[in-house]
Parts: C-alpha cells; structure tokens; sequence
C-alpha cells in the first residue's frame, strides 16, 4: 500500500540495538513571569527498552509530566538529549515520526476527544498520517478491538463512562500502530472499575502486543503493576529499579513523600501483630496467598 | 437537563439518515428558499405537505420538532406583530392612529408560516445528519473554494470540533449551576430581575474552564500528530449512491413543478 503505511508498519519493526528511548543529560527549566526560571528537569540519563513496562511515580511537581512529555517533542529540552527510536526529538523532521511511534494518553479524558463517535476519535491519529479510508477503517477497528470498545464504536463521547472514554484515547493512541504509549496519570480521574478495566488493558497491551508502556501514576498499588519502577523527585530520578526494590527502601519513600501500596502496608501491620509473613508481598493477589 | 436538546441529532437508520449530507443539504436550501419565490397557495400546500411527509420519514418524534418551534416563539410573535402593524391595507382595528390591517393579518400569517418551515427542515438535517457528516458536507461542498486558497479544511475542524464540545459544554453549566445553587445564588428560581445577574457567576467559570480544555485539546491534538488539516484523510468517504440520486431528482421535481405553478398563476 501507501508509503506511509509502510512507514507505519517500521515502527514496529526493532532498529538495532540502541534503546527505544534515551535520555542524555536532560535538563528543562520554565521562563517565570518577570524574570528568573524554574529547573523541572535536572540533568536526567535515563534508557527504556522496548517491551518494558514502566511506572513513573513521585510527588505533585516532581517534573513527572515534564518527563514525559519530552518524549513525544511536546516539550523540548533546554540541555541534553532525547532519543527516540533512534531519532533527536530536537530535529524538527523527526518530529512527526517520532509521534507516530510513541502515543500519549492524558490526565482528562473529556479534553482529548476530538470528535462526535469514538471510532471518528479513533480514527483521529491515522487521518493526521493521510491514511487512505480503507487502512483508517482497518486501523480504527483492529484498535478498538485490542480495547474491547467495539460495540461502541459509533457512540458519542458523553455517552461514555470515564473508564470507557480514557480506553477510546488508549484506542486513539494505538491506530497510529506506534510501539510505545505514554499515559499522564490515566487514571486519576476515574472510578476503581475504570482504572482496574484500564489498567488490564495495558497489561494485555504489553504482553501480549509487546507495546513499550509509560505509565505515570500517584497509585502505588498501580505502580506494582510494572515491571520498572522510576521514582522522581524535584526533577531528578531517585530511584529505578523493580517495585519490590523501590519499595524495600521503606525510611526513603517517606522522605520522598510517598506511601506504599496497601497490600505491603497491610503485610507490616500484620507483621507489627506477630504474624509471619515473607517479605516483598506487592500486591493484594501476592498477600492473600500468603495469607490463606 | 436533557440532553436531546433543540437540533441535536439523533442516531436512526431512515432514508433520511442514510441520504449523502451534501444532498441534504442542497434539499434543506432549496425548501427554505422555495416559499420565499413561490408565494401561492397551492404551490405551499403541496410544499408544507412535501416537509410533513419528510418529518414522518424521518421518525424525529413530533415532541422533539415541537420543542425545537418552541425555541422560536418569541421571535415568531415579534414577526408576526410587525407585520400586523406595518401592512397597509384595510384596517380593522386601529390603536393610537396605527392600524391592525386584514393584510397585516394575512401577512403576519405567512411570516410565520415560513418560520415554522425553516425551523422544522434545519433540524431535520441535523436530526438526520451526525455534526461530523454536516462538517464533512460542508467541507465537500466548499472544496472548490480551498483552491482559490480559502482555509475551508481547517473551517471544516473548527466545526466539528465546535459541534462536539455542545453537550461538554451544556454539562458543564449544569454542574456550575448547582454549584452556585449550593451556595444560595439565584439562577433558576426566583424573580427575573434577581435571576439575570445569577448568570455571571455561571458564566465566568464556565469560560475559564473552556479555556483550559482548548488548552488540553490542543495538546492531546497535537500529540496525535496533527499539523494542518491538509494532509489529512477522513475516514468517512462521500460517495454519491442511487438513493441519493433519485432524492435529488425528486426534490429538484418538487423545485419544477412549484415554479411552473407560479408560472401558470402568474
């Protein structure tokens, strides 16, 4: 078919051995009203590979948002690099390339809806790539599918549960075939099915799709859902490893201001009790057969 | 609130629904524009029984079209009045040196006759169009003019993303609404007098918060990959089927035979 489509289909296909995403030294700082800046972003080296899932955690202005938001070129760094699949997100001509590969996925999932019915929101991303309407139509229902939004394909956005409608955004990511897919607190604004209906799709995505997840939450107990684990704080990243090892640094956490999943903070509690159970219980599913 | 409100499309599967937006619209024009050059009877009757006939194939329940007259009563009655008073003619009452005509009443009658017309075939198109099938539509039809250079596709975006925040928006002055009723403002009970000023506070926040969400739309697009509308693609493809053919000879056969009428009536 097209050359675009055939572009498209490459982002999918590995480029070497370099890593998807490579931070160098980034630093961002925000020009203040009258004079002076702030540094978001302090001097960041970071690798993620492909098929890795992510969690991005840290405190409200940790520089989170900013993080990511470098990696599709929405912002663009002030020193340092950032590579992406191979290509300088500084370049402009690598620019529309690099966001047909990395989708993102916002905090409110009122505001990214473009259009009136899901599938003409779905839709959105390979339109902007000048697909032709047979590959559109392909696109938008294999990604609805990987969604389970099918049925729902000509509602209207308001019609849509929260948890519906961030999944419908997830769709709209995933048209565009790219081979990670960045989410800004996806789930802040939803009730506990929806970011549980959520969440499953991503894991589904990555496993079984081999799609390279960002996930930035403030849930811890979504946080042990990854494989990885970056903690920011004040735009630094403190930490970086499995969530059983970030978690195991309990005195720090606090320091960070942050809290710990429920299950590992009912596990201390019960040790606290004089019951015995092992370390490293993340999860409710992990400390309830322990338990029983 | 409801959130079917005055010419808000309805999803269905009629004829209607399923004719080309761009024959539709060519329909609607003509029908509006049709009692302003055909002004005899017949050619009205046959006219008015030619919409009532569309309004039952289109299966937009009588409610929703009678609730979309009721959104024009005012400025039916101020057009009907004006009228009244201003057609010379034989009076037949007269109030402080201006007269009530027979003709004004005639006159009066027609107005909103044609009011009434024009409401009722405007939202049958957006009843039966989705707003994405009217922007493409007008997109299409306005193609011609993106060549001489006129940002037509970039209109056609503004439009269909102008159609899809109308129900954000509606929710959104219902939750200011309640929230500002929470805190005892007067907005929807009350006298008139006190009830108008009740509005600034709703309306305030209700554009810092459109603001923001342009803020984030933009965003979200751009992080799709949107440029310019030019290169892109639309899902929907317009293509001219037989139904659409056999709608447009028929409604253009309305347009002839209501002509030689008036022709023939001089």
């Amino acid at each position: 078919m097209s050359k675009k489509q055939a572009l498209g289909n490459q982002a999918l296909e590995s480029q070497g051995a370099r890593p998807f995403i490579e931070l160098r030294a980034l630093t961002h700082a925000y020009a203040l009203e009258g004079g002076g800046e702030v540094r978001a972003l302090q001097g960041i080296d970071l690798t993620i590979e492909r098929g890795e899932f992510v969690a991005l955690v840290g405190p409200n202005g940790s520089g989170k948002s900013t993080l990511v938001r470098h990696l599709n070129g929405l912002l663009l760094p002030t020193s340092g690099q950032v590579w992406v699949d191979g290509l300088l997100t500084a370049h402009p001509s690598s620019l529309w390339k690099i966001r047909e590969r990395v989708g993102m996925v916002f905090q409110n999932p009122e505001n990214q809806f473009v259009a009136s019915t899901v599938e003409e929101d779905v839709a959105f991303g390979p339109e902007n790539l000048g697909l032709p309407p047979d590959e559109l139509r392909r696109r938008v229902d294999d990604a609805l599918k990987l969604v389970g939004l099918t049925e729902y394909a000509t509602h209207p956005p308001h019609m849509l549960s929260g948890g519906q409608k961030q999944r419908t955004a997830i769709a709209g990511a995933l048209a565009t075939r790219p081979a990670c897919i960045i989410l800004d607190e996806p789930t802040s604004m939803l009730d506990p099915l929806g970011r549980r209906r959520t969440l499953e799709t991503l894991r589904s995505l990555n496993q079984d799709q081999g799609i390279t997840i960002l996930l930035v939450t403030q849930s811890m107990d979504e946080a042990t859902a990854a494989e990885r684990m970056l903690v920011m704080v004040r735009g630094r990243v403190v930490s970086d490893g499995t969530p059983a090892e970030v978690f195991g640094q309990g005195q720090r956490l606090r320091e960070w201001g942050l809290g710990l999943p429920s299950a590992l903070e009912i596990a201390d509690r019960l040790r606290e009790r004089g019951l015995n159970l092992p370390a490293g219980l993340l999860t409710v599913e992990q400390l309830a057969s322990a338990l029983c | 609130m409801s959130l079917l409100l005055p010419g808000m499309h309805v999803a269905g599967g009629t004829p209607l629904h399923r004719l080309d937006p761009r024959v539709k619209m060519g329909a609607s024009l003509l029908l509006m524009v049709l009692p302003f050059v055909a002004p005899s009877l017949p050619s009205n009757l046959l006219l008015a029984g030619f919409v009532v006939a569309l309004a039952i194939l289109s299966a937009v329940p009588l409610m929703a079209l009678v609730r979309t007259l009721r959104v024009v009563v005012w400025t039916g009655i101020f057009m009907f009045v004006f009228r009244l008073f201003t057609t010379p003619g034989t009076p037949l009452l007269t109030v402080g040196g201006i007269s009530v005509t027979l003709q004004g009443l005639g006159a009066g009658a027609v107005q909103i006759y044609r009011l009434c017309l024009l409401v009722v075939v405007s939202s049958l198109l957006t009843y039966t169009t989705s707003p994405a099938q009217l922007a493409h539509g007008v997109e299409a039809v306005l193609e011609p003019l993106a060549r001489l250079g006129l940002p037509v596709r970039e209109f056609a975006m503004v439009l269909t993303i102008a159609l899809r925040f109308v129900p954000t928006l509606f929710e959104e002055i219902e939750k200011i609404v309640k929230a500002q009723e929470a805190r005892g403002a007067l907005i929807r009970t009350g006298p008139l007098w006190k009830r108008v000023p009740g509005w600034v506070p709703v309306f305030v926040p209700l554009f810092v918060s459109a603001f923001r969400r342009a803020e984030d739309l933009a965003t979200a697009m751009e992080a799709r990959g949107f440029r310019s509308a030019h290169q892109r693609t639309h899902l929907y493809r317009l293509h001219l089927t037989r139904h659409d053919l056999a709608a447009s000879l028929l409604i253009l056969a309305l347009g002839a035979v209501i002509l030689f009428v008036e022709w023939r009536m001089g």
